[in-house]
């Protein structure tokens, strides 16, 4: 049984994102003997090794083939079964998208992917390791929902909320190891209700994933100089919580981050609101710039992108000064 | 045998019925046609598939979706499918060009027309076969020898062999050809049945027009081991200029061809 104490939360955001999956597999395996887990190759990397070990008939390792791990994961949902299946999110996403398509888009079968180190938390390891790609990418696809939690506890509760619905799902997984935390104590989490995490009047940041802490972190920033914002974590991108978008069109601005391509991830689908509705604030998109830069560690590339704290919270500013002069 | 082939006589003429029948469009005639001896077998002998809701039912996943009229053609023959077979194809119906699951059509169990992702997907399904101890079903996955191209088929195929899925039967339609001409000019496959043994499965090659041949083959023990069977077919087989033509991979079939197919057919053995 998982105890959402301060204690553990914390302990969490040390482990990384791939470490609290791994404590949530074992978690939910132990309430559905029925969920079983699959991976291409990186059992330990996946934060498995424990699920592996204890729970060796509920567990897969398909060998270096991502195409077949989704495809093998679907014929298993397709029997009953709830596949999760884990890799490096730029291939579990990109290099099978023809598979998740058919399989989840398509057959709409409930297989749960998690993609591992997506954004640039591996971007030592070059563009190939980047995954800056994948909410564009899956967002197209009709059926599957896509969840990017916040930080470690809320990757726990994304898990065990992926285990409990009967529909296919994209976990999006972003940060490093010693993930900072954005939740303390525990709260309530439910797959497609955003979470206004700091109230205010002036702007509005609607951030998903690793940029959620980097945000509330600009906000506090922003408040020094007399800017009051809101700040919401839009840990759901498909379906997206509309109503949650329209609550931030009484402010002046609305921004949206994320540790994906400005392209295709939640500035557009938060732009798809706005663009239909006549009172709407502007929106900036804040994310990563349509290039592939050149390999290094993560809080380097997060330099390089420009999307550390106090480059979010200078853009915000430059951005609120134009509108309000 | 002999109602085997009655009954083979019969889908290759559905066959042609649906093709004429889908008028300018065309249709898949030449991988539907060399398909038409192995869907007979299977659905008139070997599926258990009376009650679809069972779950000791047989599964079959043609990932050459392409071959459909052969697959909807060998249900209707054995009162597996309510469908007019008319509708094929046709705006709205319920038996489009590749199998779906958007139409809720009781036995067709997978969506294919992407391929080389049928295999990974039986493999899913004879694992799942296995968790739930049911040893009275069998994954039947059906490929075509061009869509042996595509590398995710040997990914599946050595995971078949590795999980040691002895509830797996892979039949390859070996008919030759692809949409761009002869699959050994176009990207040669070698021995199919060496390539899946050295996979791991238990393998052989089979005349893939004969019953008698084909029902022998998927007779054929293979404890711990996947099994292929590789059938020597040839596409358009039982229309003299379907035969062996590429053209014919999606074309369509004009009144006068259709009596003269039928004619061929009526004739045949």
């Amino acid at each position: 049984m998982i105890d959402y104490t301060p204690i553990n939360m914390k302990i969490w955001s040390r482990l990384g994102s791939s470490g609290a999956y791994g404590i949530a597999a074992v978690e939910v395996v132990q309430n559905n003997p029925n969920i079983v887990f699959l991976t291409a190759d990186v059992c330990s990397f996946s934060g498995l090794d424990r699920l592996s070990e204890n729970y060796p008939k509920n567990f897969y390792n398909v060998g270096i083939s991502e195409q077949n791990l989704i495809g093998i994961a679907a014929g298993l949902a397709k029997e009953g079964f709830i596949p999760f299946v884990s890799t490096y999110a730029a291939f579990d996403s990109l290099r099978a998208a023809d598979q998740i398509k058919v399989n989840m888009g398509y057959m709409n079968l409930p297989v749960k992917i998690v993609g591992l180190t997506s954004g640039l938390s591996v971007g030592i390891l070059g563009p190939t390791h980047f995954c800056n790609e994948d909410i564009a990418l899956i967002r197209s696809l009709p059926n599957i929902i896509i969840i990017s939690p916040a930080d470690c506890t809320e990757t726990i509760k994304a898990t065990i909320a992926s285990a409990k619905i009967n529909a296919p799902v994209y976990l999006r997984l972003t940060g490093g190891i010693n993930n900072p935390p954005v939740y303390k104590s525990d709260y309530d989490f439910e797959i497609g209700k955003a979470i206004t995490i700091k109230d205010g009047n002036d702007i509005a940041i609607i951030a998903t994933g690793s940029m959620v802490f980097n945000s509330l972190s600009a906000a506090k920033l922003l408040e020094e100089e007399g800017i009051s914002v809101k700040v919401v974590n839009m840990h759901t991108i498909k379906p997206l919580d509309v109503d949650a978008v329209r609550e931030c069109f009484n402010t002046k601005l609305i921004i949206t981050v994320e540790e994906h391509s400005v392209y295709g991830g939640l500035g557009s689908a938060v732009s798809e609101v706005v663009a239909m509705s006549p009172n709407s604030p502007p929106q900036r998109i804040l994310g990563l710039s349509d290039e592939y830069k050149a390999a290094g560690s993560y809080t380097y590339l997060i330099d390089q992108y420009e999307l550390n704290l106090n480059q979010i919270k200078e853009k915000i500013l430059k951005t609120y000064k134009e509108i309000t002069k | 045998m002999n109602d085997l082939r009655i009954i083979s006589k019969r889908i290759r003429k559905d066959i042609l019925l649906m093709g004429l029948n889908t008028g300018n469009q065309g249709s898949h005639l030449g991988g539907s046609l060399s398909l038409v001896e192995i869907m007979a077998v299977l659905y008139a002998r070997v599926l258990n598939l009376e009650d679809f809701n069972s779950e000791s039912r047989d599964r079959v996943i043609l990932s050459k979706g392409h071959g459909v009229m052969a697959q909807y053609a060998a249900m209707k023959e054995n009162n597996l499918l309510k469908e007019d077979l008319l509708t094929f194809k046709q705006d709205g119906s319920k038996l489009p060009a590749h199998p779906s699951l958007l139409h809720n059509l009781p036995g067709i169990e997978f969506a294919t027309g992407s391929l080389g992702q049928g295999l990974s997907l039986g493999v899913g399904v004879a694992l799942g076969l296995k968790r739930n101890n049911n040893d009275k079903s069998k994954v039947y996955v059906v490929l075509g020898d061009g869509e042996c191209n595509e590398g995710s088929v040997w990914e599946a195929a050595m995971s078949a062999a590795h999980y040691k899925l002895d509830n797996l039967i892979v039949i390859v339609d070996k008919n030759g050809l692809q949409y761009d001409g002869k699959t050994d000019d176009v990207m040669s496959m070698g021995l199919l049945d060496k390539k899946f043994m050295a996979f791991g499965f238990k393998a052989v090659s089979v005349d893939g027009h004969n019953e008698e041949e084909i029902l022998n083959a998927l007779n054929i023990a293979h404890d711990n081991q996947p099994m292929a069977i590789i059938a020597n077919t040839i596409k358009g087989k039982g229309v003299s200029f379907i035969e062996n033509d590429k053209t014919w991979h999606n074309k369509r079939l004009t009144k006068e061809q259709y009596e003269q197919a039928i004619a061929e057919v009526e004739l045949e053995r």
